[in-house]
């Protein structure tokens, strides 16, 4: 049960992500004064793809809610980083954002270590 | 010289907003973690369960940290790529699993450190990429 709740995380934020970086982007340049969070939250409202994005953060909240219910915060925090490893090859390919070898380096050994965490 | 205050400043900025993104993550997550341990009930596919969940402080308290916490991320990625984001972000999972061990009396295995330092590590590696790594970014 846990690893679904893992995968629901991890695929809900991938794809959330994405839309939000591919909207956000299109948006401009955003602030994080109050008045810079109250233009963003109008950005939010103009932008569908935007507010699927939020949706999917709320998937991947509430199955992150249900995960810390029943396992350890170590565990459910470094688990969700699987996500990353997803993310940036459709950073590559979807977004088409530049990665070397390093970068690609770097994910590996942090899916390498999502392995032990949840081992 | 003007181009290159600019930057830095852009960099700066940057990394200011990263830092605020990981407090409130780590606060939330903590707060969150800790709330949802004393609410009796077993969520499951039904949505009231986890609203009924909310009425907990902690999880209420979680909640908001983490909420004002996607907003700045989301001011965060309108300044820099999600392949920039995504790895520096992950040095919260470190933090996370010290939070767990230190604050919520969690029983980390040696393996788990070792699983949770390769994450860093691997953030590292990929953190010392530039800020913005798109076409257009790099004209």
């Amino acid at each position: 049960m846990k690893w679904v709740l893992v995968a629901a995380i991890v695929f809900a934020t991938v794809l959330g992500d994405l839309l939000q970086s591919h909207e956000m982007k299109r948006a401009g340049e955003q602030s994080v004064s109050a008045r810079g969070l109250a233009r963003l939250l109008h950005v939010i409202a103009q932008r569908r793809l935007l507010i699927l994005g939020i949706a999917c953060n709320a998937v991947s909240f509430f199955s992150f809610m249900a995960l810390v219910q029943t396992e350890p915060l170590s565990f459910a925090v470094p688990a969700s980083s699987a996500s990353f490893v997803l993310e940036t090859l459709l950073a590559k390919f979807v977004l088409h954002e530049r990665l070397g070898a390093r970068r690609a380096a770097g994910a590996l050994a942090v899916l390498a270590g999502v392995v032990l965490v949840g081992g | 010289m003007k181009t290159f205050t600019g930057r830095s400043g852009a960099v700066l900025k940057t990394y200011s907003i990263l830092l605020f993104f990981l407090a409130l993550k780590a606060a939330g997550n903590s707060a969150m973690a800790w709330g949802m341990k004393q609410v009796p009930e077993r969520m499951s596919m039904n949505p009231a369960l986890y609203l009924r969940a909310m009425l907990n402080p902690y999880v209420a308290m979680g909640i908001a940290a983490l909420i004002l916490a996607l907003l700045i991320r989301m001011a965060l990625l309108s300044l820099a790529d999600l392949s920039f984001v995504l790895p520096v972000t992950a040095v919260g999972y470190v933090i996370s699993v010290y939070l767990g061990k230190a604050l919520l009396n969690e029983t980390v295995t040696r393996q788990r450190w070792l699983g949770t330092l390769l994450i860093f590590a691997g953030a590292i590696l990929v953190g010392s990429t530039s800020r913005n790594t798109t076409q257009e970014g790099a004209k």
